[in-house]
C-alpha cells in the first residue's frame, strides 16, 4: 500500500500549490484593475502636455532646444522598464530579448548601448550582460509615484544633453488587453514632433515668463517624465495581467495533475481490494 | 453672461479639474497671474501655491499645486501640475541616488549570481533530504 500513501501525499502537496496559485491569480486580477485605473488617470496629463508641445511646434520659438538635437549616433540610451518580481510568464524575457536584438543589430554599425534600469529583473539581467548602466532604481511597488523615477530620468537626460548618449529609447510592455502584451521600443530623445510642416496662416509665439529657455526646458523634462511614467504604469498593468494568466494556467495544470493522480490512486486501491478478496476466497476454498 | 475660459488642471497621476470658468489666478514664478478669457498665449512655470478658479460670481474653487507649468491659449488654460515638490537641489539628490544605486548594483552583480547559486544548492539539499526521508520510511516497513 506504500504506493497509495505516496500518491496521497503528492495529491495533497499539489492541492496546496494550487491554493497558492489560485490566490495569486485573484490578487493579480485585482491589482491589474488598479493598474489599469492608474493608466487611464495618467492619460489626460500626457495628452495635455503633448498638446502644448504641438502648439509650440506651430509657434516659432526663437530658442531651439537641446532636446531636439539630432546627432550622429554612437551610443544609444535605453530606459528599460521591467517588473520587480517574477512569476509573470515570459513578460520580462520577451522584453529583454527585444532589447538584445536591437543592440546586436546596432553593434554591426558599432553603436554602443547604455542602460537606465527600472525594476529588479532588468537590473539583474543587464548587469549580467554587462554594459554601461547610467542609473538604476527598483522596488517601486504596486502604485509607482513619479518621484521614484525622477532621479533616473534626470541622469538620463543629463547624459543626453552632455552628449554622452545620442539617442534615448524607452522599452516597456504595451498593454493591449488582458491576454496580450507587446514589448515595444519607443524613441524619446531627441523629441519628435510629427506635423511640423503643417502651415499656419499667421505667425505667433508665446509670451515666456521668465524666459523661453527655462520654461521650455522644464516643459520638455516633464514631457519625458510623463512618457516614462506612462510606460511604468502600463508595464505594471502588463505584469499583473501576465501574472494572472500564468497563475491561471498553473492552477489548471494542477487540476489536471490532481485528477490524473486521483485516478491512479483509485485504481491502486481497487486492485488492492480485489487482491485481498481473492486471497480470502482462495484461502476459504483451500479449507 | 460673462465670457468663460476652459480650465484644465492635470497632474501626471490624475485629472484634477476640467470646467469653464470666468477667471483663473495662478502662482506663476514671476508673481501671481490672473487670466481672463481671450488672454494672449503665454507659457510659464508655476511655483508651489494656490490656483484659484472663479467658476461664477460667487463660486470660487482653490487647488494646491506644488509647482508645474501653466499654458494659456485664448480660450483655454492648461495647468500641468507637479505631484512632487521640485527643487533643483532635490532633483540633483534624486539623480545622485539613482546613480549610486546603479554603481552598487554593478558591484553586487556577483552576489546576484551567488544568490542564484545558493538557490540551486538549497534545492539540491532539499531533494537530498526528501530522498533520505523516503529511504527511512521504506526501511521501517
Amino acid at each position: 500500500m506504500s504506493g497509495s500513501q505516496e500518491i496521497r501525499t503528492q495529491i495533497a502537496s499539489i492541492q496546496n500549490t494550487q491554493k497558492i496559485t489560485k490566490a495569486m491569480e485573484m490578487v493579480a486580477a485585482s491589482k491589474m484593475k488598479k493598474a489599469q485605473d492608474q493608466m487611464t488617470k495618467a492619460r489626460p496629463y500626457a495628452d495635455k502636455i503633448l498638446n502644448v508641445i504641438k502648439h509650440l511646434a506651430h509657434a516659432h520659438p526663437e530658442y531651439t532646444s537641446e532636446f531636439f538635437a539630432q546627432r550622429d549616433v554612437s551610443k544609444k540610451g535605453y530606459i528599460i522598464i521591467s517588473s520587480d518580481r517574477g512569476l509573470c510568464g515570459g513578460l520580462n524575457n520577451n522584453l529583454f530579448k527585444l532589447v538584445v536584438e536591437n543592440i546586436e543589430k546596432d553593434s554591426s554599425s558599432s553603436i554602443k548601448p547604455a542602460f537606465s534600469l527600472i525594476g529588479g529583473k532588468a537590473s539583474s539581467f543587464f548587469q549580467r550582460m554587462g554594459g554601461d548602466v547610467i542609473a538604476q532604481t527598483s522596488q517601486l511597488g504596486d502604485k509607482p509615484k513619479i518621484e521614484q523615477v525622477l532621479g533616473l530620468i534626470k541622469n538620463t537626460i543629463d547624459s543626453f544633453i552632455s552628449k554622452d548618449i545620442d539617442e534615448v529609447y524607452i522599452v516597456y510592455n504595451k498593454f493591449i488587453n488582458t491576454v496580450s502584451q507587446e514589448p515595444i521600443v519607443q524613441k524619446v530623445l531627441p523629441i519628435q514632433t510629427e506635423d511640423k510642416n503643417e502651415e499656419y496662416d499667421y505667425y505667433w509665439d508665446y509670451l515666456y515668463e521668465p524666459d523661453a529657455e527655462a520654461v521650455l526646458e522644464s516643459l520638455f523634462t516633464r514631457y519625458i517624465e510623463s512618457l516614462i511614467y506612462r510606460g511604468l504604469v502600463e508595464n505594471l498593468a502588463c505584469e499583473q495581467a501576465s501574472r494572472m494568466v500564468a497563475m491561471k494556467a498553473a492552477s489548471d495544470n494542477a487540476s489536471d495533475l490532481i485528477s490524473e493522480l486521483q485516478l491512479i490512486y483509485n485504481k491502486n486501491r481497487q486492485a488492492a481490494i480485489t487482491q485481498e478478496i481473492s486471497e480470502i476466497i482462495s484461502g476459504a476454498a483451500a479449507l | 453672461m460673462a465670457d468663460k475660459i476652459r480650465l484644465e488642471i492635470v497632474s501626471a497621476e490624475e485629472e484634477l479639474f476640467s470646467e469653464d470658468v470666468e477667471m483663473v489666478y495662478a502662482p506663476a514664478e514671476m508673481g501671481e497671474v490672473g487670466v481672463s478669457p481671450k488672454h494672449t498665449p503665454l507659457i510659464t512655470k508655476l511655483k508651489p501655491g494656490d490656483v484659484r478658479a472663479q467658476i461664477s460670481k460667487d463660486e470660487m474653487k482653490t487647488f494646491y499645486v506644488s509647482g508645474g507649468i501653466l499654458e494659456i491659449q485664448p480660450n483655454e488654460v492648461t495647468i500641468l501640475s507637479d505631484t512632487a515638490i521640485r527643487e533643483d537641489d532635490l532633483d540633483e539628490e534624486r539623480a545622485l541616488e539613482a546613480e549610486r544605486q546603479a554603481k552598487e548594483a554593478m558591484k553586487n552583480s556577483s552576489s546576484e549570481i551567488d544568490s542564484s547559486k545558493a538557490k540551486t544548492e538549497l534545492l539540491q539539499a532539499a531533494a537530498q533530504l526528501r530522498l533520505i526521508k523516503k529511504l527511512r520510511s521504506n526501511t521501517k516497513k
